[in-house]
């Protein structure tokens, strides 16, 4: 092992304990912080002291005790290198590939929308979420997929639990894609909907895609770089072009789509990015999102740094009571619910197996690679906080909340919020919409749009006090460009997945290169995750409130699938005594996940509960108590909220299936009874430099 | 010497942006099959990239 878990020089012990005290002061001064708004750079030193902290000693020690990293054994990268996917490369090349691949939306939209608890609880979370839960998840499945010749996580399930262990990581990881489309297209739909500036930009986009994969395809086959910096370009002209479309009359109205058409206009574009070949949407898409992503981190970060802007949000809001408008619940368990990505996210463990094992250039990458991108994550999810707690509490609920917990009107909206202590106006609200160059911004439900005024507000003062609407119409392309990429990625992946269960079936369904097939798995892909966007779309709490939560659970069911493999790995290895390094995390996962299950399936509140929300909306329905657009659809809500019910108990189940098969294999091994054998692969010096890949071009 | 060190580190920084956005993976495909597969035949550049891709989106590469 290289590094050394302690620091040998006394200079280097005394500026350790410089970061330490440092970070300490700033969580504590975030902590007991009351009344005047506190400076958003000391989020920025609690949260960079605690990931350096982190990262210097307890990854350190995890490397050089529990995983026992081994710099001399050759990895998949080196010992099956194709030239291909097999390669060994430059570990910060992979470092920028894993973080491209794990930094989604989630550590963005999460963090905003847990702000209704005030912005202490979120904080604390992705903090220490991050470092003894997300960055430990990625790191040590890393690990033990690089000793498994990068085997994918349910392979390696499979492998060392059993079968049981195997279905259930095929199984969650398809439903977990089918919630997050949904709840990631319900987003779209948010910051969409009666936004003729916003969709007109969207769809530039995807003409854009288009050119940009024909160019990379046929005019300048494989030139990633110009082909990206093009398309980045004319995503620019969108933008701008989109306020030409908001400003002509004639073309407003072509543009102006109510909720139920966009989430159409989603479902249709993720069928034909499923099905269509790569090269032509999906994959440039891809290429100009990450651009923008970085860049727009990268933005983010200097802004935050130049400006330190105040954080007007409080500390704690009264509704850790479960009161709140955005989702209903109770600040245990619903926090580590609603922040999976940026805190611990069960699908970084899909792309940390099978995926960047096959470029490690050696074993003692996995701790920068592992645990420092996660880490990365964590702090986009600090900077989300901080974005949205530039704005007055009042505008950010005001942005927030639906207009079925708040009133339609906006002066009944106001007169509620204002009533919870967090003033407004509708002249501040008019005059807010005005300047973001939106009709309103009343009930955009989702967390993309009050971000992206609060991005547009850092970004446009850093730079000038200039074309606040400009940023703000760049910050929602921004958002929507790489949700869109994570929805036909997902899709496509889905539509793979449904066809590898499928097969088990009958065998034809299996064949993903029949265009028959395709075309059917896809749709019935698109429809599942299509029935429960427009459950959201529909629901007059906003959606949010449903299939947010459903997607935290499932997200960190999957986390906990991945911890019971690396825990039930780390026994095997004869780690027990260390097992809680992993085994921490998963107990934490197991009680936040049950409760909230259960809170959502059984709890009497018929606006946290799905069978009770289900059994109050007949009882209206039945007494006539509905208004007749709301009755018209109340059928169909009441049996969603049904189907909702069942998959959050199917989840819980299921994560706990997978924890007792690990528990039953580790009393095995206690009692020395067999147990299916470790199927890490065989040690086999190294023959690569490390230096020589660092350099190698 | 100042413009040297700058020149090259300069250049350094494009390998690595050509590297990290897979720009230069046709190349370095091309330099692997050389060494290892002497004289067998070699796909062209727009075949290689189809490849690449179709192969990257056919499992998760993409998180939330």
């Amino acid at each position: 092992m290289t590094a050394s878990i302690m620091p040998k020089t006394i200079l280097a012990k005394l500026v350790w304990a410089g970061i330490a005290i440092l970070g300490a002061s700033a969580i504590g001064g975030i902590a007991i912080h009351r009344g005047e708004s506190i400076n958003a750079i000391w989020f920025v030193f609690a949260a960079a002291c605690t990931y350096l902290v982190a990262y210097r000693f307890y990854s350190a020690w995890i490397c050089a005790k529990v995983l026992v990293l081994d710099e001399t054994r050759a990895t998949p990268a080196e010992r099956f290198n194709n030239g291909r996917d097999f390669i060994p490369t430059n570990k910060w090349v992979v470092f920028g590939h894993h973080f491209a691949a794990i930094a989604g939306p989630g550590p963005l939209i999460g963090p905003t929308l847990a702000l209704q608890f005030g912005y202490l609880p979120g904080t604390i979370w992705i903090l220490v979420g991050a470092v003894l839960g997300g960055c430990v998840q990625d790191m040590v499945i890393m690990f033990c997929s690089t000793r498994r010749d990068g085997r994918s996580l349910g392979q390696i399930a499979r492998d060392e639990l059993g079968p049981v262990g195997g279905w259930a990581a095929m199984v969650g990881t398809m439903l977990i894609m089918l919630i997050l489309i949904a709840v990631l297209g319900l987003v779209i739909v948010n910051a969409m909907k009666h936004s003729p500036w916003a969709t007109a930009t969207v769809l530039g986009t995807i003409p854009v895609a288009m050119l940009i994969g024909i160019y990379m395809r046929g005019i300048r086959p494989g030139r990633v770089l110009e082909g990206s910096l093009i398309g980045i370009a004319l995503l620019l002209v969108c933008v701008v072009g989109g306020g030409w479309v908001d400003q002509s009359d004639a073309l407003r109205g072509l543009f102006d789509w109510s909720g139920e058409s966009v989430a159409w206009f989603v479902m249709i574009y993720g069928f034909a990015a499923a099905t269509l070949p790569v090269w032509l949407l999906l994959a440039p898409r891809d290429y100009l999102s990450t651009f923008l992503k970085l860049g727009v981190v990268f933005l983010l970060a200097i802004s935050i740094l130049v400006l330190a802007p105040d954080m007007k949000m409080p500390a704690l809001t009264q509704f850790i009571d479960g009161s709140g408008p955005i989702f209903k619940g109770t600040l245990f368990p619903f926090v580590f619910i609603t922040i999976a990505c940026g805190a611990i996210s069960g699908f970084h463990s899909l792309v940390s197996s099978g995926t960047t094992p096959k470029l490690l250039p050696n074993e003692r990458d996995i701790r920068m690679i592992g645990y420092g991108s996660m880490a990365l994550e964590s702090f986009v999810g600090i900077m989300a906080v901080i974005a949205a707690c530039v704005l007055d509490p009042g505008v950010f609920f005001a942005i927030n909340s639906p207009a079925g917990v708040v009133g339609k009107e906006a002066a009944a909206a106001v007169a509620t919020i204002s009533a919870w202590g967090f003033p407004v106006s509708v002249d501040q609200m008019e005059m807010l919409a005005r300047e973001m160059g939106e009709k309103t911004l009343f009930a955009r439900t989702g967390g993309a749009p009050s971000l992206a005024v609060g991005m547009a507000t850092i970004f446009s003062s850093t730079f000038g006090n200039t074309l606040l609407s400009m940023w703000y119409h760049f910050a929602i392309m921004f958002e929507v460009l790489f949700i869109l990429t994570t929805l036909d990625a997902g899709t496509r992946v889905g539509r793979f997945m449904l066809q590898d269960i499928l097969k088990h079936v009958w065998k034809p369904l299996g064949n993903v290169s029949s265009y028959p097939m395709t075309v059917a798995s896809s749709l019935i892909f698109v429809a599942a995750w299509g029935y429960f966007l427009w459950q959201g779309v529909k629901d007059p709490l906003g959606g949010v409130n449903i299939l947010w939560p459903l997607f935290g659970i499932s997200n960190q069911l999957l986390a906990g699938i991945a911890l019971s493999v690396a825990t039930g790995i780390l026994i095997k290895m004869g780690k027990a005594r260390y097992a809680w390094v992993t085994g921490l995390p998963l107990t934490w996962l197991a009680i936040v996940c049950t409760s909230a299950a259960m809170e959502k399936v059984f709890s009497p509140n018929p606006a946290i509960g799905f069978l009770a929300g289900a059994a109050s909306m007949a009882e209206k329905l039945a007494a006539g108590a509905l208004p007749p657009d709301r009755a018209a659809v109340a059928p169909q809500l009441i049996i969603g909220q049904q189907i909702d019910a069942a998959l959050a108990l199917f989840f819980a189940v299921v994560l706990w299936v997978v924890i007792v098969d690990m528990l039953r294999m580790s009393l095995r091994i206690r009692s020395g009874k067999a147990v299916l054998p470790l199927s890490e692969s065989k040690y086999i010096k190294t023959r690569l430099d490390p230096d020589l890949v660092a350099a190698s071009h | 010497m100042i413009r040297e060190e700058l020149k090259r580190r300069l250049k350094q920084l494009w390998h690595y942006l050509r590297q990290v956005t897979g720009d230069d993976a046709f190349e370095r495909y091309i330099a692997h099959r050389k060494l290892v597969h002497a004289g067998e035949p070699l796909p062209t550049r727009q075949q290689y990239f189809k490849a690449r891709q179709d192969e990257k989106w056919s499992k998760v590469s993409r998180c939330c």
